[in-house]
């Protein structure tokens, strides 16, 4: 059985992005991860539920199988 | 490179004013003759307010420019005369999709309701929309359209502006009560008040080219993230009339504006994404983009619309929709209080009501320029993680964002009377009205927001029993018969049910019964005498 809910929750999850964009507004690279991996503790302790944990990680990793973010390519216009 | 046309000229015309040795008085100028200054002049000529027109220019037709035109505005473009040109040369279109490289991740559809006179959207060539405009402006002996008019000086009394005007016959002097300065983004008028035009600045420079050809593409939105044509970039391919598409293809924050704008390199990039070269290139440009707005937009008697009072990216097409917005809010307020049916305190209204616009407006431009435009290597993270997750999580798929398509605003305003009375449908005071089929007196159709008109109503259930009275009222079930029961649905309405409705078609209150003290009260509160928070 699923436990791990993927269906929106947000009464605006346009907002809920922005929240995110403004957060890691001005850091470094390597301070965004930092804040990520921060983040996602908080999160994940906040959920309390290990099977939830578990789903949501194989989700993540499952969603990266077919693409791989590449930060290079912000720069390259041509 | 130089592909402007010019569409449409008009001459200058010398006016008697000019010839008068002090500056001739007129209740309103409006400056600035494009879509924004055009409505705000035919709405407020329409409501028996003579209006003088002013433009620096002579002709239009500079480029597309905007091009889609949302449901509430061809709802106003309809009750000011121009809606049937509109929608007779526009493109009416609905469906959108997104996609990423070559997979469609959703698609949507704006209108999937019946019963409304009007599309969800239409594509349209800004020039043939001011075309319209102007030969409807044409028709009103109150309104006085001046070509080659341009302010140079502004002086603020009391009571009033003065304007100092350049022609090519020399410059001269106008007094006006109240002036609107819809003279755009780059507002002169603003200017000269000094004041400031604050927001956020994006980075990112998109092109935006207009190419001619018989496409075999359907007239929807297509919006890509990282297409295999543009790789690393989004791309947004749009139908205008006369086989005219609009392409947007974001270049990114280093990207040479003039280079890029040459056809060496726009004509490989368009052959690219379309697979072939039959095509001619209508308009090119280069922008970047902004979302800002004036603190307020009402300084004394100069009242700012459209763009000169805000401006947002074009993602969203919120840019002309809001200022035609505006024009509409403002016209009923500025012809009431000029004629002395209500206080001058109803302009402040306009700024309260279409601020809170313009910051909902901002606020999705602004979003959707984020996830379009990503600033950092995390942003980017961010928004691919969510085009990833979006095949294989619902909430992702709502987080993707390629513009969030223009939506009238429900005003929270003191012009309101908050519901004493349960109601279950998604309407509400302040809101725009919905559209609804019905059937005359005489049996010939009417849409209600035709029978609306731009005054104020009181629409009204039939029970049997007395029917209210105000300056004007509309019995459903009489006047007016609800044939196929939208209206009913729509309204929540059961016999009895009476509605007072805005000049600009908002409601401005309900009640389950008639009642006529408080249907005079809310008439009274609707045009800015004592409301409950006065």
């Amino acid at each position: 059985m699923t436990a791990l809910i993927v269906e929106n929750r947000f009464s605006d999850p346009d907002r809920a992005y922005r929240a995110l964009i403004e957060a890691h507004r001005g850091l470094s690279d390597q301070k965004s991860a930092a804040l990520n991996s921060r983040v996602v503790l908080i999160l994940a302790n906040h959920i309390g539920d290990l099977a939830v944990l578990q789903e949501a990680l194989g989700l993540g990793k499952q969603s990266m199988e077919q693409t791989i973010p590449d930060p290079s390519r912000l720069k390259s216009n041509d | 490179m130089n592909t402007r046309k010019v569409l449409y000229q008009f001459g200058y015309r010398r006016s008697p004013d000019q010839d008068c040795p002090s500056p001739v008085r007129h209740p309103v100028i409006v400056v600035g003759a494009g879509p924004i200054g055009l409505c705000t002049a035919i709405d407020l000529a329409q409501r028996g307010v003579p209006v003088v027109l002013l433009d620096d220019a002579d002709r239009i037709g500079e480029g597309s420019r905007g091009i889609c035109y949302s449901k509430r505005t061809l709802e106003i473009l309809d009750r000011l005369g121009v809606a049937a040109p509109c929608l007779q040369k526009g493109v009416t279109w609905k469906i959108g999709k997104v996609f990423q490289r070559n997979d469609l991740l959703y698609a949507f559809d704006l209108l999937p309701e019946d019963g409304h006179k009007m599309p969800a959207f239409i594509n349209l060539q800004q020039y043939y929309l001011e075309h319209a405009l102007v030969k409807r402006a044409a028709e009103l002996s109150n309104l006085d359209l001046r070509w080659r008019n341009k302010v140079i000086g502004l002086r603020r009394r009391n009571d009033g502006v003065t304007l100092t005007v350049e022609t090519p016959e020399g410059a001269y002097d106008l007094d006006a009560d109240w002036v609107v300065a819809a003279d755009g983004a780059r507002s002169a008028i603003r200017d000269m008040l000094g004041l400031a035009f604050r927001g956020e600045v994006f980075e990112d420079r998109f092109l935006i080219a207009d190419v001619k050809m018989k496409g075999a593409f359907p007239p929807e939105r297509w919006f890509w993230f990282d297409p295999p044509f543009h790789e690393g970039h989004s791309a947004l391919l749009h139908k205008q009339p006369d086989d005219v598409w609009r392409i947007d293809l974001q270049l990114g924050p280093e990207a040479d504006a003039k280079a890029e704008q040459s056809p060496e390199r726009v004509i490989p990039r368009l052959r690219q994404m379309l697979g072939h070269e039959d095509f001619s290139l209508e308009w090119v440009s280069v922008y970047t983009f902004q979302c800002r707005r004036l603190e307020r937009f009402v300084h004394g008697r100069v009242i700012f619309v459209g763009d000169a009072a805000h401006q947002v990216s074009p993602f969203g097409a919120r840019g002309a929709n809001s200022g035609i917005q505006d024009a509409e809010n403002l016209a009923w307020k500025l012809a009431l209080v000029m004629k002395g049916d209500a206080p001058g305190s109803l302009i402040d209204t306009y700024d309260l009501e279409r601020s809170a616009a313009a910051d909902e407006n901002i606020g999705h431009s602004t979003r959707s320029t984020d996830f379009i435009a990503p600033r950092s290597a995390q942003e980017l993270r961010f928004r691919d993680s969510v085009l990833a997750l979006a095949r294989h999580a619902p909430f992702a798929q709502r987080m993707v964002n390629s513009g969030r398509l223009s939506t009238p605003s429900t005003y929270e305003t003191p012009l309101s009377t908050p519901d004493r009375d349960q109601w279950s449908s998604g309407l509400r005071p302040g809101a725009p009205l919905p559209d609804a089929p019905m059937l005359q007196r005489n049996g010939q159709p009417i849409w209600l927001l035709e029978a609306l008109g731009g005054e104020e109503t009181i629409l009204h259930v039939q029970n049997g029993g007395t029917v209210p009275q105000g300056s004007r009222v509309l019995v459903i079930g009489e006047d007016l018969r609800d044939e196929h029961g939208f209206f009913m649905q729509r309204f929540d309405a059961k016999p009895g049910s009476t509605y007072l409705v805005r000049p600009d078609q908002h409601l401005a209150a309900r009640w389950r019964s008639a009642d006529p003290a408080a249907i005079e009260k809310a008439s009274r509160r609707l045009k800015g005498f004592d409301g409950e928070h006065a």
